[in-house]
């Protein structure tokens, strides 16, 4: 069986983002970009398939331009197979990447199909939903826990309030949550290799997709900020202020 | 123009999400009908009826909606599309599951947790975990968009007089079905809904700290209880207390953080409610750039304290 797991290139979770003056958007320049954490998961849960022999190959995608192959060589160093770059300098939105994932899941033949839940850049949680929908495949998104078995998927998702488990008939597209593992770190062997590993390049074109969005992004702004707090030397002190300034209790 | 509005509800009662949702598709302009979509649940539709700002109620119950897999609500809700301009959800992880399913199959893209309606196609939104806002502006022929829900005051639930038409479509996608559900019980108020909210973090340094100093001050405050993810990740509490950027977004009256440091990912949960409180030993613990009193102390002191003075 062949997962295909897909990947983005954003800025490093840790880092401070800074708005740009012209508030066309985020200033990504000389920042320190890595894979998607919970993309990262995704590569993590598809390499535990595979050393589980339920995979027997796991296909890395990214969509974006050409410096995202640097997260897919660390996914290659992760334990992926190898990778496919579709590279484009346009934004990419889900809807437009759904539709080329949806190309190489369809040409590849893969069964499982691993997305992180959400991007930390956008924050949308949208494309696994709408790659299993163009697919006409079954769901499961926050996955916390994945079990393969018998051409079914079962995976437990969180949920509000708690947790819930569905079965999905394969192929389906999984998404996954935080708690659902603790990716490794790649050895420096294993980084070695993956720079020989195969790395096709296409373009959205050869899915024949459009990148063009009906959809755009007029301004981006820095939050409001919240004025300065005061510190308070005791709990009496904070209570009082919680009483008799603040209101709130 | 109509909007459809998606029901947040359990089969039995209508969540307050809705409530937030209706509130903003108010702001859209437009005759709203709400879609109670499950099992059972006509109380949950009589309850929808009863919304302020609410024309029609359309109740699809059937087996197949039980679980509202995605699968299945997205494919009738697809087909009510065609009546609809813009359908809004709210952005629980029931909204965020099934929507971005209808947008692809009606091939438009989506605006997800919408914090602003500016116009009935242009919306602001938090990116990078909060750190920026971006307005977007979508030119597709069906708006589809998910709602913060504590972005937006609840319409009031009663005064409202719909009517309620069941619809008899079942949608069964046939790819995914429902095995089980654990849903942790607790008598506290819900944490996205909660008025006050009191959060722990790493340095709690077990679960049965949580119990002891968290609960007993969120019970005194009838607040919700909150974690952070190193909390969560710790296993100190259940994932679904976790407050931050993958986590539930709260924005309370006000949010008591205890032995958070405060992270940028755990301040995207919290930062838009109107009183932060950090208790903290670490004067310079990042939670004091947003907190408005900053209590500099070992939690395990001022809690009991604070709980015992109140």
């Amino acid at each position: 069986m062949k997962a295909l797991v897909a990947v983005k290139r954003v800025i490093d979770y840790n880092v401070k983002v800074r708005v740009k003056a012209d508030n066309s958007g985020v200033d990504l320049s000389n920042t320190k970009m890595s894979i998607n954490p919970f993309c990262e998961i995704a590569v993590e849960e598809a390499v535990r398939l595979k050393e589980a022999g339920v995979i027997d190959e796991i296909i890395v995608a990214t969509i974006g331009p050409k410096e995202a192959q640097e997260q897919i060589r660390a996914a290659l160093a992760l334990g992926a197979d190898r990778g496919v770059l579709v590279q484009t300098d346009e934004k990419a939105y889900p809807l437009q990447v759904a539709k080329i994932l949806k190309g190489i899941a369809e040409q590849e033949g893969t069964e499982v199909i691993l997305l992180g839940k959400q991007a930390i850049d956008d924050d949308n949680n949208q494309t696994g939903q709408m790659l299993a929908a163009l697919m006409g495949v079954g769901q499961a998104t926050f996955a916390s826990e994945v079990t393969i078995e018998g051409g079914k998927a079962t995976v437990k998702r969180e949920i509000d309030g708690g947790l819930q488990t569905v079965a999905l008939d394969l192929p389906a597209v999984i998404t996954t949550d935080l708690r659902l593992n603790e990716p490794r770190f790649a050895k420096l062997p294993n980084i070695m290799k993956a720079k020989k590993k195969p790395l096709d390049e296409k373009t959205p074109a050869d899915f024949g997709v459009d990148m063009s969005s009906k959809q755009e992004i007029l301004k981006v702004e820095p939050p409001a900020q919240r004025s300065a707090g005061v510190k308070v030397a005791s709990v009496d002190e904070l209570i009082d202020k919680l009483k008799n300034e603040a209101k709130v209790i | 123009m109509a909007i459809l509005v998606y029901a947040e509800h359990d089969n039995n009662s209508l969540k307050s999400a809705t409530l937030n949702t209706v509130a903003a598709a108010a702001q859209m302009g437009g005759d709203i009908h709400v879609l109670v979509a499950g099992f059972s649940c006509q109380a949950a539709a009589d309850a929808a009826a009863k919304v302020e700002g609410v024309s029609k109620v359309l109740l699809a119950d059937n087996a197949a909606y039980e679980n509202q897999l995605a699968e299945n609500i997205a494919l009738l809700v697809k087909d009510l599309a065609a009546n609809y301009d813009h359908i809004v959800a709210p952005a629980t992880t029931n909204g965020k599951n099934f929507m971005p399913r209808v947008a692809a199959l009606l091939d438009v893209s989506m605006v997800s947790d919408i914090t602003k309606v500016i116009d009935a196609n242009t919306f602001e939104r938090p990116i990078y975990a909060g750190n920026a806002t971006a307005t977007v502006k979508t030119s597709e022929d069906k708006v589809l968009v998910t709602v913060r829900t504590t972005a937006f005051d609840a319409v009031a639930a009663e005064g409202g007089s719909a009517t309620v038409e069941a619809i008899d479509n079942v949608q069964d996608a046939g790819k995914s079905s429902f095995v089980s559900e654990e849903l942790a019980a607790s008598d506290r108020p819900e944490l996205t809904s909660a008025n006050i909210v009191v959060s722990g973090g790493r340095a709690l340094a077990n679960g049965e700290n949580f119990t002891k100093y968290i609960e007993p001050l969120a019970d005194k405050l009838g607040a919700a209880v909150g974690a952070s993810r190193a909390a969560v990740d710790a296993g100190y509490v259940a994932n679904d207390l976790q407050v931050g950027q993958t986590g539930k977004i709260v924005a309370p009256q006000l949010y008591i953080a205890a032995g958070i440091s405060g992270a940028i990912q755990h301040l995207a949960g919290m930062k838009d409610s109107k009183v932060i409180v950090a208790i903290n030993n670490d004067p310079d613990a990042p939670i004091a750039s947003v907190a408005d009193y900053f209590l500099e102390a070992d939690l395990f002191d001022a809690l009991p304290e604070l709980t015992s003075k109140l």
